[in-house]
């Protein structure tokens, strides 16, 4: 039992895999793009180098899949007044950085105020209750991570416990990337882990509106490889499904008993993702009947008080929503290396380790092997 | 394992991971997907053993061999 694990790593298993998705690019005869719409996909693409696996003319996009990434200007800036009126905020590690209008939670916390990281949300939880501070969720992440915040808000947390809510949803913005002008991407490869929650189903009515075929694939190097493999096959044979390679974790109809807490507790709304656009439904707020919980609702929060300033000069430059959005990569962004690096970051992208230029800071984006043998 | 707690192991690193929205009762020895320190699916030990099938079906080769193109239609039709 112990080494089934391994075997989605097996190299051998690997090359086989690569070795198909080559044939079947060529069998295709022309350059092809498809689109992941998940930073885990992207880190385990880049941490063991299956980019120099794929063949030249397959394009694998990174679409907006870092929640993080994605979180808009005005929600870090709420997090930023919440916290300068001495509430103690809770949030991942990787917000931390993300550019607000005038400060990021670093800056703020480097003025004093109360930043603690976390890993996951029961630990907000568990530190509300060591205290009588004031504790913020400031809570980012797609549905799957929404789900787990809904938990912890059913889980009768203590009085001075509340949430503010970035949590997105990802099905409505592939309808976004779907329908940009221009776009080249011919199919989805889908995240295991939102699909385990949501299922397969949800998918099926964005195959039948954009006729592009959706892959579910998991995280380890051969699920990656297995995913392109399924979807190039469905590009090449002109029939648009979707398809489940994930079996051991996502079934059809999802993780049932998690959907029912995930929207008993939010409501989808819409409103703007950081570089890409305004996307109807894209945002998950809490209901109503948690207005007890919600720190939109408990702390004032005004912020016209933050318009006067001017963005930083080098923002203006940052390709951040081009990368998103899958037009462009890092080495297209004159920043990127350079005034742009994870100490210093200009962009969401550079700032989380889901985004696209992150990543590729740390591991090499596209190693060309042919260039360097 | 405790009511709604489970240690875990990843790679050797134990973590205690939360049973709230897992989709089926856990027991110990099960392998788990962990998400965020919440475990959203317990992975029966079958269905590992069938995604590895399902990766051999897709080395087998081409269309022009006629199993392999059931298999695939199979696995379409659970999808």
């Amino acid at each position: 039992m112990n080494d089934i694990p391994l075997q989605f790593r097996d190299p051998n298993l690997a090359r086989s895999l690569a070795a198909t998705l080559a044939r079947l690019v060529g069998d295709l005869g022309r350059p092809a793009a498809v689109m992941h719409v998940c930073g885990s996909h992207e880190q385990a693409i880049a941490k063991f180098g299956l980019r120099s696996l794929f063949p030249k003319a397959l394009d694998v996009i990174m679409g907006p899949g870092c929640p993080v990434c994605v979180t808009d200007v005005p929600e870090v800036d709420e997090g930023v007044l919440i916290a300068a009126q001495g509430a103690r905020i809770a949030t991942f590690g990787d917000m931390l950085k993300v550019p607000g209008t005038v400060r990021s939670l670093a800056d703020a916390q480097a003025l004093g105020a109360k930043i603690d990281i976390i890993y996951s949300p029961k630990q907000a939880v568990d530190l509300a209750r060591k205290t009588t501070e004031e504790v913020v969720l400031f809570a980012t992440g797609f549905e799957t991570t929404a789900v787990a915040t809904a938990a912890v808000i059913l889980d009768n947390p203590p009085p001075n416990f509340s949430v503010l809510s970035a949590h997105k949803y990802i099905p409505p913005v592939m309808e976004i990337v779907a329908e940009m002008p221009g776009s080249r991407i011919e199919g989805f490869l889908a995240a295991g882990h939102a699909a385990t929650i949501t299922g397969s189903a949800v998918f099926e009515e964005f195959v039948e509106r954009h006729g592009v075929p959706v892959v579910i694939a998991g995280f380890e190097p051969n699920d990656i490889l297995a995913g392109l493999v399924e979807l190039v096959e469905l590009i090449r044979a002109g029939t648009p499904r979707v398809v489940n390679m994930f079996p051991r974790c996502v079934t059809r109809e999802g993780n049932l008993a998690a959907q029912q807490q995930l929207w008993r507790v939010f409501r989808s709304t819409g409103g703007r993702w950081r570089g890409i656009a305004h996307v109807p439904n894209g945002n998950l707020r809490l209901r109503d009947e948690f207005a007890h919980v919600d720190a939109r609702r408990r702390f004032p929060i005004d912020l016209s008080s933050l318009w006067d300033y001017a963005p930083p000069a080098l923002a203006g430059q940052c390709i951040c929503g081009d990368i998103m959005a899958g037009i462009r990569n890092p080495r297209d962004c004159r920043l990127f290396n350079r005034e742009c690096v994870p100490e210093n970051p200009v962009g969401a992208c550079m700032v989380s380790n889901e985004g696209t230029c992150k990543i590729w800071h740390l591991y090499g984006g596209v190693p060309d092997l042919e260039a360097s043998a | 394992m405790r009511e709604f707690t489970a240690t875990v192991d990843f790679w050797g690193v134990r973590k205690d991971v939360r049973l709230d929205i897992v989709d089926e009762p856990v027991a110990p020895g099960d392998y788990i997907l962990n998400h965020v320190g919440f475990a959203i699916r317990r992975i029966p030990p079958e269905s590992v053993a069938e995604t590895l099938a399902l990766y051999e079906t897709l080395l087998e080769g081409d269309d022009t061999d006629l199993m392999t193109g059931d298999v695939r239609a199979e696995i379409a039709g659970t999808s």
